[in-house]
């Protein structure tokens, strides 16, 4: 009886429809999210995310009522972002139906936003995205901006205590050097972040066999794993994958 | 049944609302005093700070009615920092006072395991007299979604306390006491198992 690890789909879209495609790069229509977010409401998702990756301002409304669409056909929690620079803009996305808030690069430009969300909504509300890559020398992970493409002078490790330590009730951590590969999460990348933090951590990026998600929950000491095309493609249903993983005493819910 | 929704400002009222709603039940929010005097059934849904509750609660002047409405027996369900409301008071915020329904107090989670307890934990059912009329048709092993870093911790098992949960301590998930019920978790994110709590609270309002 301890907390079960949980498994996240991710919706990537443009606002309105899901998109696939590394860093903005010949992106591809891979659904409507209002479909998916029910199919995996269905399929026993523990949670979802839903981020407006091109964010761009002049379609806010629209991404907006995608959250409220996709938030009607859930019994579980919707987490979204993609865009939220202020507390207006977070705001909206709690009030279309979102549960919990994730900032990315507005945070790094502006750490205070992490304390003013916090205060507003509970830090159970606010999700702190980290994008990392490995440093060329090898020695440390850097922070990555605008959607990875661009470096920071930001170490992780110290960027997601700075985080917590404003108010952030959870970091949602993707690796850079993984995302897009398929080769497995960052399990030391995972393992650093995770136990040098007293929140919730949801690994990202390199997912695709059901041993890659028993490794990341395992040696990764990820508290989440969130994965995004091959649940799309039902390349690894999400039954299938938490009955894997119970047959592997790995804490998962397989009730919904 | 006129079912009340309190509208104090949390982020999970509309959730909660869908949810009623898909039950078939037609809640109407509520966050002035007068609107407590039709109620046959009460629900305070909550998230984030115990201070944000309280405050609303007495600024909009809803203390004194809600707690004539659990007086007068309105059947009531708490939920997250609606179950908290209900004790003496809280560690989140030592200077104000809770509703003071249920004595205790409400106290910080131990900082040994990760905080907030996020996620899809599962209950300790408490062996009790009568059998709890919220798990009604719930299988035992069920899981629900929790999202806090704030607990009322069980010191003394009283009668109310129908299930416990554990992260880093144990703590009170599912209290009933007469017209009284509220519980840790979030019923609206918890899928089947947590529509099957508010359908049973609604039947048991809809008997009382």
């Amino acid at each position: 009886m301890t907390l079960a690890h949980r498994i996240i789909p991710c919706l990537d879209t443009d606002g309105a429809r899901v998109v696939k495609g590394v860093n903005f790069v010949g992106l591809r229509d891979a659904g409507d999210p209002v479909t998916l977010a029910a199919r995996y409401n269905a399929e026993g998702a523990d949670e979802l995310v839903v981020l407006d990756i091109a964010a761009a301002r002049d379609h806010r409304p629209t991404f907006l009522d995608t959250i409220r669409r996709v938030a009607a056909k859930l019994a579980i929690p919707l987490t979204a972002g993609g865009g939220i620079r202020t507390l207006d803009d977070a705001r909206a996305v709690v009030r279309a139906g979102a549960d919990k808030i994730t900032v990315n690069t507005a945070a790094v430009t502006n750490p205070a936003l992490i304390s003013e969300l916090s205060r507003e909504f509970g830090a159970q509300a606010v999700v702190l995205a980290i994008d990392a890559k490995r440093s060329a020398a090898g020695d440390h992970w850097q922070v990555m901006v605008r959607g990875g493409r661009d470096a920071t002078d930001l170490e992780a490790i110290q960027w997601a205590q700075q985080g917590v330590a404003n108010g952030a009730g959870e970091i949602l951590l993707t690796s850079v050097d993984r995302d897009g590969t398929q080769k497995g999460f960052d399990v030391p990348l995972t393992a650093a972040i995770s136990t040098a933090v007293t929140v919730p951590v949801i690994a990202s990026g390199g997912a695709k066999l059901p041993e890659h998600f028993a490794e990341i929950f395992r040696e990764g000491a990820a508290d989440a794993a969130l994965a995004a095309s091959i649940f799309h493609d039902n390349i690894q249903p999400i039954g299938a994958l938490k009955n894997y993983l119970a047959s592997k005493n790995i804490e998962v819910r397989l009730q919904c | 049944m006129n079912l009340t929704l309190i509208d104090y400002g949390a982020g999970n009222v509309p959730s909660v609302e869908r949810a009623l709603q898909k039950l078939g039940a037609q809640p109407m929010r509520a966050s002035t005093a007068a609107e407590f005097e039709q109620a046959t059934a009460i629900i305070l849904p909550g998230v984030g700070h115990f201070a944000a509750l309280i405050r609303v609660l007495d600024e909009k002047k809803i203390r004194a009615p809600l707690l004539a409405a659990l007086n007068r027996g309105v059947p009531f369900l708490g939920i997250c920092l609606g179950l908290q409301a209900l004790y003496d008071a809280s560690e989140e915020a030592p200077d104000l006072a809770g509703l003071a329904v249920v004595p205790g107090q409400v106290v910080a989670l131990p900082h040994n395991v990760k905080l907030p307890h996020m996620g899809w934990n599962q209950l300790q059912i408490q062996p009790r007299a009568t059998p709890s009329r919220l798990l009604r048709g719930i299988p035992s092993d069920a899981h629900f979604y929790f999202a806090h870093s704030y607990a009322a911790l069980p010191l003394q098992k009283k009668a109310g306390t129908v299930a416990t949960c554990t992260h880093g301590s144990e703590f009170i998930a599912v209290f009933e006491r007469n017209n009284i019920h509220a519980v840790q978790f979030h019923p609206e994110k918890s899928g089947a198992s947590g529509a099957q709590l508010l359908q049973n609270f609604l039947a048991l309002a809809a008997a009382a």
